[in-house]
């Protein structure tokens, strides 16, 4: 019987299984690919055929993304490269409308560009993509110029409408609760939903008309496509003022912007910082360089704006001690009674 | 009866996205819905109108969450803080379980806010399927992936697509979110025959289908959610219910979205695909 001949194991060499992926890889091919879908487009809104540094774009890309018969690897990458523009670029117009009425479309469409270049969305929510929009602003005054105040007052003025559309709400304290407190240490807080603002333009009126040519914000899904709508006018029917005060609150669930005298901004604000009633009232009447309060104005002030819920309890609702009156229904009730009929 | 143990919603019937321009007519006329599925994103507000509305809305119809922004396939850490904020949720709207998406958009701390296609790895697998488990365990209801549409492979894949949602719902041990618009999106991107994808999965996990419409493009398909279902939707659709069984169905309809009543007759077409089906899967 023949037999054959003995094989030598030792060098031939063994079937390997294809190479599989680690999680190392798998992080480093997300953060290539992130990289490349979140590249500026080029000004005709295709993907930039050059990569960071300079070399082939297609190279790098087909480097980990399959062509197909149909398409590149680069043409198959550009469908998410051009979604992630337009979807940003979308929410960015809608929460914006103001700021784009008073640059103007070319101006307006180069800040978003630069702003998402520098401050790509680090939240899960589209709805917090402006936030680093004003420090963007004033850090790049060049790409507003020469509207530079303009763009700056209106931008805080849309952030601070964003925050009062959805901000938390806490529990109220109304002027009743705060009778028997004592100013030298009661500290009042103000909603998480409102803002003050000093503005060097009176852009309520403005916004609110250009708003109201708005339609509604599209819904969030993965469906995406390129749609901007102009706007019906450039309404720029706006006036420069020395310094111009307002709170962006919420009432009922609806956005208001509520003019500010310059005592009560003041007054406001140093509630706002933490101290307390006292001491707010003698920064308010050092800041605001105005004579001492009128006792009877200031208790409508604090009536107007306990009854719009602008306050609630900074001791309390930092350290869970009691509230200011034993029993939140209690003081409900007397808030009740003393506005029925 | 469930159609399956991933399925114990099977009377839950054809539901519609919940979208803003319908609120109106929701509430005036207050239509017969079998239930409502909410973007979770749009509600993880800590107040305001978003708010109010849900709780209308919750006080008459049935509401299941759709998740956009977990994604589950990213290499990086399940974000604890944004867990928080979805039990909040998941607490106020009582959903029966709660679904997101097979797929990835983040990479250190940046929101791509898309749903970017995962690379059909082993290692992608495991680490999809370890969150998954860390988020159903935190959230205590039991969560269904989606397989989405996409536009691109990776040279690094190891499994089809249809291999790697059995792997990562086998090793999570949860529940698939079938969207058979997707799977025909993808099969016309990907050159592959979509009947052999849905005859590969395990069905007895689908607990829930999407159906939708598309854009057809001359040399690919977006998943634009802006059109009715096309026919061969539908039959996907009626080859998922033979195998997975009378399963909650959900239109979605994102973008040109039309009336509430067009959009609600197209989505109760899926009741003559339903009626026909046996409660337990073949």
């Amino acid at each position: 019987m023949k037999r054959s001949k003995p094989i030598d194991l030792s060098n031939k060499p063994i079937p390997s299984r294809p190479k599989r992926q680690t999680v190392g890889e798998l992080q480093a091919l997300q953060r290539l690919m992130a990289q490349a879908v979140m590249r500026p487009l080029t000004t005709a809104a295709k993907m930039n055929p050059r990569w960071i540094d300079g070399t082939s774009a297609r190279n790098v890309v087909a480097g980990f993304i399959k062509p197909n018969d149909r398409l590149t690897s680069f043409e198959r990458l550009q469908l998410y490269n051009r979604q992630y523009w337009f979807r940003l670029l979308d929410c960015f117009y809608e929460d914006y409308p103001g700021l784009r009425a008073v640059m103007g479309e070319r101006k307006f469409s180069r800040l978003a560009r630069e702003y998402f270049t520098e401050c790509p969305s680090v939240s899960f929510t589209m709805r917090n993509l402006g936030q680093f929009l004003v420090r963007f602003i004033e850090s790049h005054p060049k790409l507003v110029a020469p509207e530079n105040q303009l763009a700056l007052d209106m931008a805080r003025l849309e952030w601070a409408h964003i925050e009062a559309f959805d901000n938390a709400a806490e529990t109220p304290i109304t002027s009743d609760d705060m009778l028997d407190a004592n100013p030298h240490t009661l500290r009042l807080r103000l909603q998480p939903y409102l803002t003050l603002l000093r503005l060097n333009y009176e852009l309520d009126d403005f916004l609110i008309a250009v708003r109201r040519g708005q339609g509604l914000r599209h819904e969030a899904s993965n469906a995406m496509e390129n749609r901007r709508e102009r706007l019906p006018n450039k309404l720029k029917v706006f006036h420069r003022s020395k310094t111009f005060y307002l709170a962006v609150h919420r009432h009922r669930n609806s956005v208001f912007y509520k003019r500010l005298q310059p005592d009560q901004f003041a007054l406001l604000s140093a509630l706002q910082r933490g101290f307390p009633l006292e001491a707010a009232f003698t920064k308010a009447v050092e800041s605001a360089n105005s004579a001492k309060f009128q006792p009877k104005q200031i208790t409508k002030w604090f009536q107007d704006w306990s009854a719009l819920g602008w306050f609630c309890d900074g001791v309390a609702a930092k350290s869970k001690r009691k509230p200011l009156r034993p029993s939140k229904a209690n003081s409900r009730q007397r808030h009740n009674r003393k506005h029925s009929p | 009866m469930p159609a399956n143990r991933f399925n114990a919603s099977t009377d839950y019937g054809v539901g519609i996205g919940l979208r803003i321009p319908h609120y109106q007519h929701i509430f005036e006329k207050k239509p017969v819905v079998d239930w409502f599925e909410i973007i979770s994103e749009n509600f993880m507000c800590d107040g305001g109108r978003p708010l109010e509305m849900l709780d209308k809305i919750l006080e008459q119809y049935r509401v299941v969450q759709h998740g956009v922004s977990m994604y589950l396939g990213s290499a990086e850490r399940v974000n604890r803080e944004h867990l928080k904020k979805l039990k909040r949720l998941v607490k106020r709207t009582k959903t029966p379980w709660l679904s997101d998406h097979l797929c990835w958009g983040s990479a250190d701390g940046r929101y791509t806010h898309d749903l970017l296609p995962m690379p059909y790895t082993f290692a992608a697998a495991k680490v999809t399927a370890r969150k998954i488990r860390e988020t159903q365990d935190f959230l205590e209801v039991p969560i269904a992936v989606e397989n989405v549409s996409s536009y691109a492979e990776f040279h690094v894949s190891e499994m089809t697509e249809w291999e790697f949602l059995t792997e990562v719902v086998e090793r999570a041990d949860c529940g698939i979110l079938l969207d058979v618009n997707n799977i025909y999106v993808s099969s016309f991107n990907h050159n592959f025959d979509p009947f052999v994808y849905l005859n590969n999965i395990p069905a007895e996990r689908v607990a829930q289908i999407h159906i939708a419409g598309h854009s057809k493009y001359r040399k690919y398909i977006l998943d634009t959610h802006d059109h009715p279902v096309i026919d061969p939707v539908w039959k996907l659709y009626a080859r998922a219910l033979q195998l997975a069984g009378k399963t909650a169905t959900l239109l979605e309809w994102d973008d040109h979205i039309p009336t509430f009543d067009e959009v609600h007759h197209e989505a109760l077409k899926a009741n003559r695909f339903i009626q026909q089906t046996d409660t337990v899967a073949a």
